[in-house]
């Protein structure tokens, strides 16, 4: 009964410690929001410049891009925020911390999206490839018209793999002071001693976020799967 | 098929000007395989050539490399004319001169018949969409296929495959077209579908080289027959006389397997 009547009060304590705090749990999220919608949009871009450059037809850009990869990948996103945050202004670079984070999110999924993007092209037969440049389009058009948009289907689970790693990574930009959720929860913790119900907060956040990017991609996937929703849909029979 | 069918510029046994496609001396190495060895070969304006020899003779990469699929590792190739370049806008320019048919269609299939067709005329010679649509529906009629402009190419048989990418090398309006065992991925029953657009383009005046294992066609619809063995042009002259007399050991030996039954 004590055990029971404990829990209850418990429970009270910390809605209402979360309640006194709304504000900073707000701005927490919105920031987490933030450092991943930006963060995986730059990486969406960087990688897919990456990724061309990959299949290009000129040496120097695939092996530019294929060291950019190999160091970016491989670097922990941690070492490579606090190398952005408290190198950069060593030569004479200020950013605020938020935009550290931004840069570090994107430099290190773009690694990844150009991966993904890369081997989606590759899932493209080649003769696909040659029937276009045989029609006369160039590298650009062939991978604009022909490649791209079939080698996207492939993509699209990977990238949501890539979306969620982007939320996850996001937690590290607590450890250069951006107030995103995990600062905003650990910093409560301290204050309240609480533990158990901030990180169920954080990773209740986290878990909503990772789950909304899925359930898109699966909408996305679906839209552009032959015969789906998307432009590829069959067009109504012709008689 | 007698001369009278056949209102082609360059009859058979005849060569007017200069030649359409030309070859000259064209090395290909793939590492240390020689693909092909010194070929000189000369396609006139309007006449149909067919390409034959058994597997891994270099027929089909011959072909690939006369637009520069494969590059060449020496010699020269040129296209009315002009060098093939490289790489660039100009090789770009004059690929789409020369119209390429593959054995696996390899159509794009996220996209409709049509928009197959479209897809070069639009983005590469910048014809407006309505045109190159209605331009895009006399094609696929002139292949039979004018009821199925809307499908995409997974809801079309291999040979109405293989007549639509016909249609997609037309679109780009070609000064040859170079088939590269159009009929070979086909079901028997199809192959003739294929081969009839083919016939009908070869009497409208189309420059062709045709890759083959089709005799029938080599023998009754070609201009010329270039035999080909490890990489070398072997022998080449009138079907006719090809089929009934050939000169070389190795192309009797090779028409007498293949036509032993």
């Amino acid at each position: 009964m004590e055990t029971l009547h404990g829990i209850i009060q418990y429970l009270q304590e910390s809605i209402a410690l979360l309640g006194d705090n709304l504000p900073l749990l707000l701005q927490g999220i919105g920031y987490t929001v933030a450092l991943t919608l930006l963060g995986y949009g730059f990486a969406l871009i960087l990688g897919t410049v990456l990724a061309v450059c990959r299949v290009s037809p000129i040496p120097p850009l695939r092996w530019a891009s294929a060291v950019y990869v190999e160091i970016f990948r491989n670097i922990p996103l941690l070492s490579l925020l606090i190398l952005i945050a408290f190198g950069l202004p060593d030569v004479g670079l200020l950013l605020p911390y938020f935009w550290c984070g931004v840069l570090g999110l994107t430099l290190s999924s773009g690694a990844f999206v150009c991966e993904n993007v890369r081997s989606g092209i590759n899932t493209v037969p080649v003769g696909h490839a040659e029937a276009a440049r045989s029609i006369g389009l160039g590298f650009f058009g062939t991978l604009r018209f022909v490649v791209l948009p079939q080698a996207f289907r492939a993509m699209v689970q990977p990238l949501v793999n890539v979306f969620i790693g982007t939320v996850i990574g996001s937690a590290l930009c607590s450890a250069i002071a951006v107030s995103e959720i995990t600062w905003v929860t650990q910093t409560l913790n301290i204050q309240s001693g609480r533990a158990v119900v901030m990180f169920l907060v954080a990773g209740a956040v986290y878990l909503g976020m990772s789950l909304g990017g899925a359930a898109l991609g699966g909408v996305i996937e679906r839209a552009v799967a032959p015969g789906g929703t998307g432009r590829c849909a069959p067009a109504p029979r012709s008689t | 098929m007698n001369e009278s069918s056949t209102p082609r510029e360059a009859p058979r046994g005849k060569t007017i000007g200069e030649p359409l496609i030309s070859a000259r001396g064209v090395d290909k190495f793939f590492g240390d395989f020689q693909a092909l060895k010194n070929i000189d070969l000369d396609i006139h304006r309007g006449e149909v050539v067919a390409l034959i020899g058994a597997s891994g003779s270099g027929k089909s990469t011959l072909c690939r490399c006369l637009n520069r699929l494969e590059t060449i590792t020496s010699g020269e190739i040129t296209i009315d004319g002009e060098r093939l370049p490289e790489e660039g806008r100009d090789l770009t320019r004059l690929r789409a001169d020369v119209g390429m048919v593959f054995q696996s269609f390899n159509l794009f299939p996220h996209l409709k018949a049509i928009d197959n067709v479209t897809l070069g005329p639009r983005k590469v010679r910048g014809v407006p969409r309505a045109e190159a649509d209605q331009q895009a529906r006399e094609l696929l009629e002139r292949v039979g296929l004018s009821d199925k402009e809307n499908s995409l190419p997974t809801a079309l048989s291999g040979g109405q495959q293989q007549r639509v990418a016909i249609a997609r090398a037309l679109a780009m309006k070609p000064k040859a077209m170079l088939f590269d065992e159009p009929t070979s991925a086909l079901d028997p029953e199809v192959i003739n579908e294929v081969l009839d657009v083919m016939t009908e383009l070869a009497e409208q005046g189309m420059t062709m080289l045709v890759v083959t294992h089709e005799m029938g066609f080599a023998r009754h619809v070609c201009d010329r027959v270039v035999y080909m063995d490890e990489g070398e042009i072997v022998e080449q002259g009138e079907p006719e006389e090809f089929f009934t007399a050939p000169r070389s050991e190795r192309a009797k030996a090779f028409l007498s397997k293949i036509l032993a039954h």
